[in-house]
């Protein structure tokens, strides 16, 4: 239902599905950053400790966080930071994965809201084996893949549990899903309070954390970006995890498999009707998505520098949630899920200069990141704005099955 | 056994109030998964409405007069803040999950942004005092020594207790009697059931389903207030430990109806109070602990709500009373 070209017969090129997409995503970020921005000025105008330049070099901030090379007699410095870059890279690894599964999810029709659960159980599961097959004497590069596999199992099978209950209960998938993840947080703190050998008692002021794996040898190796970015957290985890972004939309866009999974997603009833088993692929639909959310936990743990606070059962992981935003930003692409990834990343270290800099401090970047989900929730309004469309009798009900829908649609 | 009791009415207030919110919001056919979200802000604006009213220079003589200012203020703060859920949800159809995720994620952004800026740290709490000299029942409040004790029956009821859990039992009479007594409760349940027929009707859908959500957020910042006051002692640290979502499980536990529900967060109420105290838990006063004896671990207790749930799911999921159209938005060409 879209206006033609008189001309050519095609659609105009402004009014092309992907285009009005990235064009709703990048206005709901500047939206964000907006809201980021008037909250600065508001509160640096309300406190009087809080000068007019302090006001300003918060806003730089925001925008230029990334850049940002510390203060230099008094002032702001810009330029390349290949720490803050670094660090950029590391903390989108795991964003990347818990948004990869959020978009799978979301291709499927089903809203992963569990990512945190699937995230947590692939923590519990990459910490335990690594531990225990490093001081069985195992290689450091086989510990390294078993425990990365082990986690996805784990996360797989726990993403699994909603799966079952939608697929075979009619049980809304949300619904579980939160259930799941309390009931993850409850479990991985019992597993390692009930499992003393895993915790770090050798290193004094670190109660209550698990042994990082680079205590044992076992790390993620750098694969370049030691190089890149001297200094900094980054490691090779992030190249894993593009790559399993670029497999992800081959068997998405490529496969029968990908087909099946978004024929479940456009209209359960039509797939199972054109013959396709629907339960099975909404059930390996949750699998997936639980074994890519929880290797962004296994990622981020191997890396071997990283501590797991293992006490966590009031809280759930925030990149669980955050992966959310990402593949909204992402209009469920999983190409685009790597960009989204390191938007958001680039935000949190934005955040933290924030805080080391100026008077305000790093939860202005989950203001951002909120108000962007926020706005993604009526990304149909803003798609329908661009296009000039008044009527929003076709698509504007769903916003899980659009993408999904808008290649029939357009 | 008094204790115990007492303990448990801690826990399971808040959850009642909140998962009473929950269904407000359900029964109007909008999945209010901001309830936690809602309740971090409803525990913020609180402490900041009490730090308010001390350094106004009110005194612990006036406590329980200011708790029901306070309350009330904050049950206001909460339906503001809900409207950005019901405006996606209702006016521009957007999905509700996501509307309602976006708050959870803004609400403790938000709040753990303030209180940075007003403590220069993550807990934000009363200037003066703790909660329970402000806003306990005690004997003092009768002018009676601090030892005094009316026996054990008449102790349950007045003695340490937080007249929140009054105000409490009041919403569940008034909600149960908005909903199942009153034409606009019918007339919102009809929202929640199908709304097309109640358009027909001459019903208007949008604002019942505001009225919904309003009232949903109103509740549900009461129950963040009073999680604060009860068990965080009147501080806000940007998360309320999961209580929204369990108070999502224990409306489903409780098929939607205020009886249920009101049950169910008694016993998952019980629950929480077991696994935070049950190492020093004497149920019968024998001087033994039984229930640490046991040796099961206080996450199986923290655990069993969310698994309960889970299984009462899947065994009434062919005669649930969940609405029925529920998450959906309202548009009126798809009659």
């Amino acid at each position: 239902m879209q206006r033609l070209d008189s001309k050519t017969g095609k659609a105009k090129w402004y009014r092309k599905d992907g285009l009005t997409t990235v064009i709703s995503s990048i206005l709901s970020i500047l939206i964000g950053l907006a809201v980021g921005t008037l909250i600065i000025i508001a509160v640096g105008l309300s406190k009087d400790t809080i000068s007019t330049n302090g006001i300003i070099e918060g806003i730089k901030l925001v925008f230029l966080g990334v850049f940002s090379t510390g203060r230099d007699g008094g002032v702001l410095t810009f330029g390349f930071n290949p720490v803050n870059f670094g660090n950029m890279l590391f903390r989108a690894t795991p964003l990347i994965m818990t948004g990869l599964s959020v978009a799978v999810a979301f291709k499927t029709g089903l809203f992963n809201i569990g990512a945190a659960g699937q995230y947590l159980m692939g923590t519990m599961g990459t910490l335990s084996v690594g531990l225990t097959l490093a001081w069985k004497g195992c290689p450091a590069w086989l510990v390294w893949i078993a425990a990365l596999l082990v986690g996805m199992l784990l996360g797989g099978l726990w993403g699994a549990i909603p799966g079952l209950f939608k697929a075979y209960l009619n049980i809304n998938e949300v619904i579980t899903c939160i259930m799941t993840n309390w009931i993850a947080a409850n479990l991985v703190t019992w597993w390692f309070e009930a499992h003393d050998v895993f915790k770090n008692s050798a290193e004094g002021g670190k109660v209550g954390y698990i042994i990082p794996l680079k205590n044992v040898g076992v790390s993620t190796p750098k694969w370049g970006m030691e190089a890149l970015f001297p200094g900094s957290q980054a490691n090779g985890g992030f190249w894993v995890a593009c790559l399993i972004a670029v497999i992800m939309w081959v068997i998405m866009t490529k496969t029968t498999l990908g087909y099946e999974l978004k024929a479940c997603g456009s209209n359960r009833h039509a797939a199972k009707y054109a013959g396709i088993n629907d339960r099975k692929n909404i059930v390996l639909s949750m699998v997936i998505a639980g074994a890519l959310a929880s290797a962004g936990g296994c990622l981020y743990y191997l890396s071997g520098n990283t501590e797991f606070f293992w006490s966590t059962y009031m809280t759930l992981p925030a990149d669980g949630f955050n992966g959310i935003p990402v593949a909204l930003l992402a209009a469920n692409h999983p190409i685009g899920v790597i960009f989204a990834g390191i938007f958001m990343s680039m935000l949190n270290v934005a955040g933290l200069q924030l805080k080391y800099l100026t008077a305000y401090n790093e939860y202005i970047a989950d203001i951002i990141i909120a108000t962007i989900v926020y706005l993604s929730a009526f990304a149909m309004f803003f798609k329908l704005m661009i296009k000039g469309r008044r009527k929003a009798n076709e698509d504007g009900k769903n916003v899980n099955a659009e993408t999904v829908e808008e290649g029939g649609k357009a | 056994m008094v204790f115990l009791i007492q303990q448990t009415m801690l826990y399971a207030i808040p959850l009642m109030l909140v998962a009473l919110a929950g269904v407000c919001a359900e029964r109007s056919g909008v999945i209010n998964l901001a309830l936690e979200g809602i309740m971090i802000f409803g525990a913020f604006m609180g402490v900041v409405f009490c730090r308010g009213f001390i350094d106004a220079g009110w005194q612990t003589e006036q406590g329980l007069l200011m708790m029901i200012i306070v309350m009330f203020l904050v049950g206001i703060c909460g339906a503001i803040f809900s409207l950005l859920l019901a405006f996606s949800a209702i006016n521009l159809r957007a999905d509700q999950t996501i509307g309602g995720t976006a708050l959870n994620l803004l609400a403790p952004a938000l709040v753990l942004f303030f209180i940075y800026m007003i403590a220069q740290q993550n807990t934000l709490g009363l200037s003066k005092g703790g909660a329970a000299s402000w806003f306990m029942i005690r004997p003092s409040t009768f002018g009676l020594p601090k030892d005094y004790s009316w026996g054990p029956f008449i102790d349950l009821f007045i003695n340490k207790v937080y007249p929140a859990t009054y105000v409490c039992i009041l919403v569940f009479i008034l909600v149960s009697i908005f909903l199942y007594k009153t034409r606009t409760g019918l007339r919102m349940r009809s929202c929640g059931e199908n709304p097309q027929a109640a358009d027909s009707l001459g019903i208007n859908v949008f604002k019942m389903r505001y009225l919904g959500v309003c009232l949903s957020g109103f509740l549900a910042g009461m129950g963040g207030f009073t999680y604060s006051m009860t068990t965080a002692n009147c501080t806000s640290t940007g998360e309320v430990a999961g209580y929204g979502f369990l108070a999502l499980a224990v409306m489903i536990f409780g098929n939607w109806t205020p009886l249920n529900i009101a049950l169910g967060s008694l016993l998952f109420g019980l629950f929480k109070c077991i696994a935070a105290i049950y190492a020093t838990l004497d149920i019968n006063g024998d001087g033994v602990y039984m229930l640490s004896q046991l040796g099961i671990s206080p996450y199986v207790y923290r655990m069993l709500p969310y698994v309960i749930t889970l299984i009462v799911l899947a065994f009434t999921s062919k005669n649930s009373r969940v609405p029925k159209a529920e998450g959906i938005p309202y548009d009126k060409s798809t009659r």
